[in-house]
């Protein structure tokens, strides 16, 4: 057998990569597996920041106008005032929480950690295409996140126009939203370079025999993403563009004629539009909800195929789902802005794309679904994860028909009900997901396990707090309580009924919190004492597993890989294993 | 280590990395100028009124541009052509006029713009002026990036071609690709701002 590496080899392999200097081995690294962790590392600190802006929120919103308990006093005498927090400072914590856990949170740890890790090893290859563009798309990364932290120190504060930074709003707005915007093309000019060094590394760097339809559906997914990246991104820069030019030259590209600020007209020269702003972000924004959520159905999928012990059900119909999706998802942008009086026949137009587009993530959800029958099913930590990813998804994909549907979205809009519709998504769906990856490649790159009852304890709370503060935001959305409101809704006759779900969900978040903590004991214990395992602990099919070592040294391969099979020949009739990796040649 | 396909192409794609990677670049670059002129578009639609560009700029002084720059490329062409004839001295030569012209462009594109400006014109007076600074500004430092990389490869990065003669012609086609990318946006600018 071929593809079993003994550990000799593997510390041979370490010992190469020991040539290099510190810096060069892991700050300004050339390895696809280092710039991976690195973004593994920056990603996850992120999300924990993104987290905390948005506790600091619930706070506000389950008891407003009191005294913030533990940090109050070091949140700042501009921001919370004796502790209590000011409106123009909850603005900032609810900008900044969606940019950082959109554009510096999920999708560097999806794409950024697990594309540059696991893709090349899926595919057989020693590293990225452009090794030197793979390490300045990390710190281009690393700069736009510094820029996003300091702004939060400029005189105004952090950005404070919501993530999507409408205008004419955010053209008048404080200089952290000039900050917000040069952090922005920092982070565009980061996913461009990574995602042309994803496509390419896809197309060219395949190992022999691995023919597109052989590619695992995690590299599928991570293709289209990339896709998706390289197209939808330059627009929010050309918007990023026009947008500086209206804060530092004065122009007026999203400003209208006649514009009133605080009693004054505002002397510009006028004639812009603010709907052109809608326009060009959400046609970055729209495909990018399917960057948040295409890599996490890779990651599931993977793990469902490897813990069923079976094939995944309906593979190709799979990826023609996929590619499809990417497709659309250029399509449906403007059912954001059904809104705005951009007219009832784009809106039936847009309308119409949006249940179109339903389809094929339904088809992906469904042939995950069945491919759970009949499968001997290996209740690991990350099948958990993966197996809990499809209901809550599924919450997700389904309470959005009602937002893509113009007549119901004019009640819903700007409601909780569509911050609970695309948390679902994202939350419970995509971060489980991602979860469930760091627990499914962790031997990979350590060589060691992470404890499973710490994994257990983690995925539990984590699923019933998610639940908790998300399915409360759909009845709060239902009874018409705005998405935007300082005080949780307090003001307002109609929240009246609702009101008490919002110290529950607050609750459900600081638990969700402490729910984390075995997660970060088991990570870092793990790294140092998880139990070693052999370099196929999980007895996968995939190349990752089958021909690399754990931790895979410099270069990736002991030998050049070739593929003779397709993804996941799991349970074979007449083989003696139950499982048949994609590099094991036919007998003869 | 050996990346695969950095000279020699891959069978299937009979493409090297670098070439594929500049066509998603530059895939890329024409969503960004895509959206650029769709807004352009927008904005003109939904004005009450808009200026003749010929009213306003310099016709002649872009025509020379447009000259200058179309060129350029021709020049860049000969620069690839002189390095698959494997005569170095030639490639030098068209390559550093290439970067020449390149100079020469943008000094006319400054005195354009320092014409506006000493009229008082600048990117607030209205949402044309907006238009023209943005775009030609974006696009000329495009061209300046162009300017930089074709001064690497005229300059320290030559060293290659004594090494990787094959690796070397490739980056001068990959740079090359962009230089002509570069000249075509020009040449829907052109029309776009300066005769509609």
């Amino acid at each position: 057998m071929e593809h079993v590496v003994t550990s000799e080899h593997a510390a041979h392999g370490i010992a190469h990569t020991e040539e290099l200097s510190f810096w060069r081995k892991y700050v300004f690294a050339l390895d696809h597996k280092v710039i991976g962790i690195q973004y593994l590392f920056t990603s996850l600190i992120f999300l924990l920041f993104g987290f905390t802006l948005m506790m600091i929120m619930r706070w506000q919103l389950a008891y407003p106008l009191e005294q913030v308990p533990i940090i109050g006093k070091l949140l700042g005498e501009a921001n919370a005032p004796e502790g209590i927090m000011v409106p123009e400072f909850y603005n900032q914590l609810g900008a900044m929480h969606g940019t950082i856990m959109v554009f510096l949170g999920i999708v560097p740890l999806a794409v950024g950690a697990f594309g540059n890790f696991v893709l090349p090893l899926q595919i057989g290859a020693p590293d990225m295409a452009f090794p030197k563009l793979n390490m300045m798309s990390y710190w281009s990364y690393f700069l736009g996140g510094v820029t996003m932290l300091s702004s939060f120190f400029v005189p105004g504060g952090a950005a404070n126009s919501g993530w999507t930074s409408y205008p004419p709003l955010s053209d008048i707005a404080t200089f952290g939203q000039t900050m917000w915007l040069f952090g922005m093309v920092f982070l565009i000019t980061s996913s461009l370079l990574g995602s042309i060094n994803f496509i390419v590394t896809t197309i060219q760097l395949r190992a022999k025999g691995l023919t597109f339809m052989r590619l695992p559906f995690f590299v599928w997914a991570q293709l289209v993403t990339s896709f998706l990246l390289l197209l939808a991104f330059p627009p929010l820069e050309g918007a990023a563009v026009l947008q500086l030019m209206d804060r530092l030259a004065g122009t007026s590209f999203f400003l209208p004629s006649g514009l009133v600020v605080a009693g004054q007209p505002l002397s510009v020269s006028g004639g812009g539009s603010p709907l052109l702003w809608q326009h060009l972000f959400w046609f970055l924004a729209h495909p990018e909800v399917y960057v948040l959520i295409l890599p996490a159905m890779g990651i599931v999928a993977e793990i469902i195929a490897n813990n069923t012990r079976k094939p995944l059900w309906g593979y190709k119909s799979m990826v023609y789902a996929l590619i499809f999706l990417g497709f659309m998802s250029f399509l449906v942008w403007a059912h954001h802005m059904f809104m705005t009086g951009m007219g009832t026949v784009i809106s039936t137009f847009f309308q119409a794309t949006t249940m179109i587009i339903s389809i094929p993530s339904v088809v992906i959800l469904s042939a995950l679904l069945v491919s759970l029958w009949g499968g001997s099913i290996r209740f690991t930590t990350p099948m958990l994860f993966a197996l809990a990813f499809l209901p809550m998804f599924g919450i997700g994909g389904l309470t959005g028909l009602p937002l893509g549907l113009a007549p119901t979205d004019i009640h819903l809009h700007d409601t909780y009900y569509v911050i609970g519709h695309f948390h679902y998504v994202v939350a419970p769906g995509t971060i489980l997901a991602l979860f469930a990856g760091i627990y499914y490649w962790f031997p990979k790159v350590t060589g060691r396990r992470m404890n499973d009852v710490l994994g257990k304890i983690h995925f539990w709370g984590t699923l019933v707090c998610m639940n908790l503060i998300f399915m409360p935001m759909f009845i709060q959305g239902l009874a018409g309580v705005s998405r935007r409101l300082y005080d949780g809704g307090q003001q307002y006759a109609h929240a009246q009924g609702v009101l008490h779900w919002n110290v529950v969900m607050s609750m459900a978040a600081w638990a969700l919190f402490l729910f984390q903590i075995p997660f970060i004991i088991n990570f870092f214990m793990s790294i140092r004492k998880g139990k070693r395992v052999s370099e196929n602990p999980w007895q996968a099919t995939t190349l990752e597993w089958a021909a690399a070592p754990s931790p895979p040294p410099h270069g990736n391969f002991l030998t050049t890989p070739e593929v003779y099979r397709g993804p996941y020949e799991y349970s074979v009739p007449g083989h003696e294993k139950d499982f048949t990796p994609q590099n094991e040649p036919d007998k003869v | 280590m050996q990346i695969p396909h950095t000279t020699t192409a891959r069978p299937e794609t009979g493409l090297v990395n670098a070439k594929l990677g500049i066509w998603l670049f530059l895939a890329s670059e024409v969503m960004l100028f895509g959206a650029l002129f769709s807004s352009y578009i927008l904005l003109r639609v939904g004005a009450p009124v808009w200026p003749h560009g010929a009213e306003h700029l310099n016709v002649p002084l872009a025509t020379l541009n447009t000259i200058v720059l179309i060129t350029s490329s021709v020049t860049m062409v000969m620069s690839w052509a002189s390095l698959m004839m494997k005569n170095f001295d030639r490639y030098k030569l068209f390559m550093g006029l290439t970067i020449l012209l390149g100079l020469v462009f943008l000094f006319v594109k400054g005195f354009e713009y320092g014409g506006k400006f000493s009229h008082g014109l600048f990117p607030r007076e209205s949402t044309f002026f907006a238009i023209y600074f943005t775009l030609t500004g974006l696009h000329g430092l495009h061209v300046l990036g162009g300017i930089i990389v074709n001064s690497y490869f005229w300059g320290s990065g030559s060293k290659m071609w004594k090494t990787e003669p094959e690796r070397f012609t490739n980056r001068v086609e990959v740079a090359g690709l962009y230089w002509h990318f570069v000249d075509l946006i020009w040449i829907f600018l052109f029309p776009t701002i300066y005769l509609l």
